[in-house]
């Protein structure tokens, strides 16, 4: 029987992190991250995984991608200042495709910011923080359960993919306590990297399999020798200058995420069929949102709501689809207008898009949504 | 060249390398890879890290589980591939500037960890990679791409710095004695805890060609004639020791290892909980 409990969303992640896999943590506290790092400082070793505190976010990540090389899923969390310490590594992590679970609880910022209000800010962060091309893949969970459930998909979905994987959390998802239902362990799937099945002579580390363009991933100790790197590299994971094996291994970062798009993506809409105004909002914004719009519909205006799940990549064509048949799209966001412009772009034209942006450290009352709502309606 | 059992530890489909004919960090690759040999080390169960600058190119040519990491880093990757994987033997080597400067953090912390790591700093006194500019270990007066008036900034003893933040096997030698370097580095894999063998060596290219020692054999013989071995230096006067290198085993002890540390933890984590 499924267990019922009343968590906060930090615990969920760590929690989350568990039932999909990792047992491996390293990292450095930040507000409002910690609870994560303090709950697997508890709860690793209970199942003979490792929790380490490193000196600063850089060691953090770092023995985060060592211990995935080394064959554990493995797991670092922090919040905007240490997320962008962790960003040199995190495109090493892409380039030399090491799975990897990133969580990100936004905080409000630039700089130090506020450590202990809430904000959207990171999620451009998130999408092109490091150096470099590459696909990124980012959850945003809204609810605790949530926190629990993306966790395990961003573990599966690292895995499968290869390569690091973001939970954009926000403060007040993060920090908030609800209700939760723990899923049995059996319940729900736990993916693992495909291993070679080469003989280790002819193990080739980074040739892709056509099927999924995903390379198979040995673990350092069982048996296979590889050569990791983070300077662009040939299939045997060396460094390489020719112009061709230097596209096709950029591309092929790209690709192998585009090509699964439509089994990543994951969003939620509530009152689509008939509505004439669209809310798109996500992380604890959703919340807010959501209220406002029934209070909205009580008052006879047709309203629906859109909440990405996955920010990155961004369920693009489905809110398309959807605004074009609405006379307006609304967007609420706690920063200036980030994820704005990527519903501007995906809205293409089809409806006109209004931004609502908050930076005050605070959460959008439902009301204040309410009454952009009765603005346009 | 190198006997059989070296020439096994080595990629040499990768070669030619890319450093200089005659830089000293080959004369370091061999040592290492003798030591390795020696201690019958499994290439499957050896993993080499690195950062970035010539001296971590290292790994790229052994023919081992390696790692080539970010500049300064590499020490916190081989930290997460101990900890995952304690049966492993981790050797990390990197430069001067990539453990001193950019990695100087990292370094003092797993120096205060004791985690069975075996670090081989490259010591050259200068930023070879990125063309000559100062690093924390250039000597004082010493001329540099960013020092052109000669360099001000103290340097750093790496040995002294990582004895006092708790590394447990300390020694030092210099690219003229490499068989001592191959015998430091066979003991600090030995050793149960963080070893830092550093090797004095040189970049005649960009230190030498700057400071009056453009030839590589010129700063052979230089290490030579400034080398002076532990024993010897302890009763010289501090006024004698100026400009000299002191060589031999600066620290050897016993203090708990931290992966060792880390597996009671859990022993205990889980007796509470049955
Ligand atoms: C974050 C970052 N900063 C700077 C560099 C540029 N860089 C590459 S190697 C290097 C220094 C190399 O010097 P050292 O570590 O002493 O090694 P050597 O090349 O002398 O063997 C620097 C500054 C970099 N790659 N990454
Ligand atoms: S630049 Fe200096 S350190 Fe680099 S390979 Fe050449 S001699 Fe060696």
């Amino acid at each position: 029987m499924a267990e019922v409990a009343f968590w906060q969303g930090n615990k969920a992640i760590a929690m989350g992190a568990i039932a999909g896999g990792c047992t491996f943590f390293s990292g450095y506290p930040i507000t409002p991250s910690s609870e994560i790092a303090e709950t697997l400082a508890e709860e690793l070793p209970k199942i003979g995984g490792r929790f380490i505190q490193m000196e600063d976010e850089i060691g953090g990540i770092a023995a985060a991608i060592g211990a995935s090389i080394a064959g554990r899923k493995a797991m670092t969390a922090t919040s905007g200042p240490g997320f962008s310490l962790k960003q040199e590594n995190l495109g090493l992590a892409y380039m030399a495709e090491i799975p990897l679970v990133v969580v990100d609880i936004m905080r409000g910022g630039p700089s130090t910011g506020l450590p202990t209000r809430v904000s959207q800010q990171d999620v451009m962060q998130a999408r092109w923080g490091t150096h470099g091309d590459h696909a990124t893949i980012a959850y945003a969970p809204s609810s605790v359960q949530e926190c629990f459930e993306l966790t395990i998909a961003a573990f599966n979905a690292s895995e499968r993919f290869r390569q690091p994987v973001i939970i954009l959390g926000d403060e007040v998802v993060g920090h908030m306590r609800e209700k939760i239902v723990i899923p049995d362990a059996g319940s729900y799937q736990v993916v693992n990297r495909k291993r070679p099945t080469a003989d280790p002579e002819d193990f080739v580390p980074y040739k892709p399999d056509p099927s999924d363009d995903v390379p198979p991933m040995a673990s350092f100790g069982d048996g296979y020798r590889w050569h990791v790197t983070g300077l662009t590299h040939d299939e045997w994971g060396f460094p390489t200058d020719e112009p061709s094996e230097i596209e096709t291994k950029i591309k092929r970062l790209v690709q192998k995420v585009n090509r699964f798009r439509k089994d990543i993506v994951r969003y939620e809409v509530f009152y689509g069929e008939d509505a004439k105004v669209l809310i798109v909002s996500y992380g604890s914004v959703a919340r807010s949102s959501l209220r406002a719009v029934r209070e909205a519909r009580q008052k006879g205006l047709k309203v629906g709501h859109f909440r990405p799940i996955t920010l990155w990549p961004f369920p693009d064509e489905e809110l398309k689809e959807l605004a074009s048949q609405v006379d307006v799209v609304i967007v609420p966001e706690l920063n200036c207008g980030q994820m704005l412009l990527e519903v501007e772009r995906a809205v293409n034209g089809k409806a006109p898009v209004v931004g609502k942006s908050l930076v005050n450290g605070e959460l959008f009352q439902p009301s204040d949504i309410l009454s952009a709502i009765e603005e346009v309606a | 060249m190198p006997s059989k059992e070296v020439l096994d530890w080595l990629r040499v489909d990768f070669f030619p390398h890319i450093w200089c004919p005659g830089c000293g960090h080959g004369i370091i690759m061999h040592a290492l890879l003798r030591a390795l040999a020696s201690l019958g080390c499994e290439k499957e169960r050896t993993v080499i890290a690195s950062g970035i600058g010539c001296s971590s190119r290292m790994p790229g040519y052994i023919d081992a589980c390696t790692v080539h990491t970010t500049h300064g880093r590499s020490l916190v990757f081989a930290t997460g591939i101990k900890l995952a994987n304690p049966e492993l033997t981790v050797v990390n080597v990197m430069g001067d500037g990539d453990c001193a400067a950019i990695g100087g953090n990292h370094f003092i912390h797993a120096c205060r960890r004791n985690i069975d790591i075996t670090a081989v700093v490259l010591n050259n006194s200068i930023y070879g990679m990125t063309g000559g500019q100062v690093s924390p270990t250039t000597p004082i007066g010493a001329y540099a791409t960013t020092a052109p008036y000669g360099a001000i900034d103290p340097p750093f003893d790496l040995c002294n710095l990582a004895a006092a933040a708790g590394a447990t096997y300390v020694a030092r030698a210099t690219v003229a004695q490499p068989q001592l370097v191959e015998q430091y580095i066979k003991k600090g894999i030995q050793n149960k805890g963080f070893s830092v063998v550093e090797v004095m060596t040189h970049c005649h290219t960009q230190f030498g060609r700057r400071n009056k020692l453009p030839r590589p054999i010129d700063n052979i013989n230089r290490f030579k004639q400034v080398s002076v071995t532990k024993t010897k230096a302890d009763a010289m006067k501090p006024e004698e020791l100026e400009g000299k290198i002191v060589i031999g085993e600066l620290m050897d002890r016993k203090r708990p290892e931290y992966v060792e540390q880390y597996l009671r933890l859990i022993e205990r984590a889980r007796g509470q909980v049955a």
